[in-house]
């Protein structure tokens, strides 16, 4: 289980009205849960306790059970992203040439656990699952750039670019 | 409407059963047994564990017979090969991530898994499981989640969601790293829990428990410079036999003060005196309030499960709540002031020892509004369960004590005290009271029947010297919450509502002996052991709480009237909102 973040919550008054349109819409509907879900992340970017709060006032679920949906699905995270989204693919391709040693040397490096975010607020790091690039396996997302046939040197001088 | 009846075969028995019945239950007529672990009757139904699985001719693989409706014609094979071996590689795997420190488990003897162990001939476990170490919660006053021991049945997910709509733990992660737990792994002590414990009495192994309070208990009895007193609620006189094998129903309030006498307490008292304070206290008041027609309907505070359930989410009812002090807490507060003058003691060095139903007493006890001039009214509460284990550490052979009474003077009281451990209790307790004050007569009818039996909302319209009294009660918090809506909407009305924050009333609280789940298809837990109540009551010399003289003395000589001056300050409390998480 990933720790929880210390990272304040920084949620805009444009946010939250943007939430409550999102559980307005699909209070008393069944199944409301998920939907208000993704919006939420689709918001804020991640799913933190203030908003899952104000998710299971909204729609009267107990937070317990919120959480437990949030953490059932991958595609739900409690972490917020960095300003560098770090994202390494773990798919059997990428995962054969290489990309374990790859993701230990970017945690190492900038100092995070996978599936969370530093403290500045600066980069994150995921592991993702096959994002079909095999071919250029392994391969390293940042943001929306796409580095492949990576070697550990390689992933330096990337990170370099970043971290300077 | 009739319901239909099937016919089908269970290991070549014919068996006929209504329509509906699972083939778990269709089983248990011819006596054949199916193992459960998950399963539990009423509250947790849904085929997880698969320690249950069945052949049914014509199915593709193994099905779960606890949650398999029967159907007409079935065939069903409980003891084949195919099922023998199913059962044992899934118990072997729960095993393996199982922490196996049986000896030194508060469950041992008493724990579903091992006995299913037992039962199955596990004699080596094949896998190693992961065995991750998870952090032990104990931060909160009343209960201890062990997540190395759970085995994630969640039996206690879905108490404290369906039965309590407390709703504060839930299975957390997913596959391999799927916990039982509070959101964002906060500690119990951090969300809306309210110490009900009913997730202890429904869990199979020792994942969930008490803190326990022994130590501190027998801390203060060897300590020469203390004086220890120790009350008994009236619940726990008729389930403690249960810790020393006797039957569910058992009354053994003689050989439980034989006990505990035994043990060194330097008083052995009765909560009931003190919860016919209670009655004169809560009685009072609700006369105060017909009157004035302020802050009705007057609702209990005697549950602290329900007290602080009421805090969380129904803090526009606090002024509604009764003032009066719960009876262990008054008993207390008397302990310290009244008694401690009558023997020449310093209050600080009388230690008070609760033993009740309960594990929210915990938490009562610690809570700062029940302490008068910072000393705790209460010093220590131990469950039911707790003090049978002192009984055993100390040696004492329970079952064939000899009787004996409490000590005075808290030691005689009504048979409207005693009934206060069942759901209805003090709802019909106050009422003996109130009536016979207000007609101003010694009424004979006093047996409300009904409010009575193990319901979950019960309502009725009472007259009383002519005047109409509405009146409900609620146990298990589900009952209360719609209970309560339904007021909070206007739809209803009453003068007098009594909320018990555990299904049944404090005779199934979460302190209590742990009944495994076979049994509980078979008794009416709660139901077998309110009748006890009830008889206990019958056979009192009092049954009105203004008629024990005891309480008539110490009004006389101490307290003056019930609801004067130095009862509020004693006797009475108020309660504050609470945020939830």
């Amino acid at each position: 289980m990933v720790e929880n973040n210390t990272i304040p919550f920084n949620g805009t008054p444009e946010q939250h009205e943007k939430l409550m349109a999102a559980i307005e819409k699909y209070k008393g509907t069944k199944g409301a849960l998920i939907p208000v879900l993704h919006e939420a992340q689709e918001i804020y970017g991640y799913l933190p306790i203030e908003v899952q709060k104000t998710i299971a006032e909204g729609i009267n679920v107990p937070l317990s059970e919120i959480y437990g949906v949030v953490t059932f699905y991958t595609q739900f995270v409690t972490q917020p992203k960095g300003e560098y989204r770090f994202a390494v693919c773990l798919g059997t391709a990428c995962y054969v040439k290489g990309a374990g040693a790859i993701i230990d040397r970017i945690k190492e490096r900038i100092g995070v656990e996978v599936g969370t975010c530093s403290a500045d607020g600066k980069c994150s790091l995921d592991a993702t699952r096959c994002i079909g690039a095999c071919g250029l396996a392994p391969v390293l997302t940042v943001n929306d750039d796409v580095y492949g046939k990576l070697t550990l040197d390689d992933v330096d001088a990337i990170l370099d670019k970043y971290l300077k | 409407m009739d319901v239909k009846s099937v016919k089908l075969k269970i290991n070549n028995i014919d068996v006929t059963v209504p329509e509906g019945t699972t083939i778990l239950e269709a089983a248990r007529t011819v006596n054949i047994d199916i193992p459960t672990l998950c399963f539990l009757k009423d509250t947790n139904e849904i085929g997880a564990c698969r320690m249950c699985v069945v052949e049914v001719k014509g199915a593709r693989t193994l099905q779960a017979a606890c949650v398999y409706p029967v159907s007409e014609g079935m065939e069903v094979l409980t003891n084949t090969k195919a099922v023998r071996e199913s059962r044992k590689v899934t118990l072997e795997l729960i095993l393996s991530n199982h922490e196996k420190k049986c000896l030194s488990c508060v469950r041992s003897q008493n724990c579903e898994l091992q006995k299913m162990a037992i039962d199955l001939g596990i004699d080596d476990i094949r896998f190693e499981g992961e065995n991750p170490h998870y952090t032990v919660d104990n931060k909160s006053a009343s209960i201890v989640r062990d997540q190395n021991k759970c085995i994630l049945c969640r039996r206690c997910v879905s108490v404290c969601k369906n039965v309590q709509t407390v709703s504060v733990i839930d299975a957390v992660g997913r596959g391999i790293n799927t916990v039982v737990g509070c959101a964002f792994e906060k500690s119990l002590s951090d969300t809306p829990c309210i110490n009900c414990g009913q997730c202890i009495i429904v869990c199979p192994v020792g994942a969930l428990r008490e803190k326990d309070d022994t130590d501190r208990v027998w801390e203060a009895i060897s300590d020469p410079t203390k004086h220890v007193v120790v009350q008994t609620a009236p619940a726990v006189r008729v389930a403690l036999g249960e810790e020393f094998g006797m039957p569910i129903g058992t009354r053994v309030t003689g050989k439980m003060v034989t006990a505990l006498k035994l043990m060194g307490f330097d008083g052995v008292f009765d909560t009931d005196t003190a919860a016919d304070f209670t009655i004169m206290e809560e009685g009072t008041e609700l006369l105060q309030r017909l009157e004035s027609g302020e802050n009705l309907p007057l609702i209990t505070s005697c549950s602290p499960g329900w007290v602080k359930f009421c805090e969380h989410n129904f803090p526009d009812f606090l002024d509604n709540l009764s003032t009066a002090k719960s009876p262990h807490e008054m008993f207390g507060a008397l302990m310290k002031s009244y008694y401690a003058k009558k023997m020449g003691l310093k209050s600080e060095d009388i230690f008070v020892v609760s033993v009740m139903p309960c594990t929210a007493k915990k938490f009562e006890a610690a809570r700062p509004e029940l302490a008068g001039n910072g000393v705790a009214d209460v010093d220590a509460v131990v469950t039911t369960r707790e003090i049978a284990k002192m009984i055993k550490q100390a040696g004492v052979d329970f079952i064939n004590l000899p009787d004996s009474e409490f000590d005075a003077p808290f030691g005689e009281a009504s048979g409207a005290a005693v009934i206060f451990g069942a759901t209805g209790g003090v709802m019909e307790a106050a009422l003996r009271t109130v009536a016979d004050i207000l007609s101003g007569e010694d009424l004979q009818a006093i047996d409300y029947t009904q409010v009575r039996g193990t319901e979950g909302i019960k309502e009725a319209t009472i007259e009383i010297a002519g005047k109409k009294v509405r009146i409900a009660v609620a146990s298990g918090m589900a009952n209360a919450r719609k209970l309560l809506e339904s007021v909070r909407s206007g739809e209803k009305q009453y003068e007098f509502i009594e909320i018990m924050g555990c299904p049944g009333g404090c005779v199934n609280g979460g302190g209590q002996p742990i009944v495994d789940a076979k049994t509980h298809m078979n008794i009416d837990v709660a139901k077998t052991r309110a009748a006890a109540i009830y008889d206990e009551d019958k056979a009192m010399t009092f049954r009105k709480s203004h008629k024990n003289p005891i309480i008539n003395k110490i009004y006389e000589e101490f307290l003056g009237e019930p609801c004067g001056p130095l009862s509020h300050k004693l006797l009475h409390t108020h309660y504050t909102e609470r945020a939830n998480y």
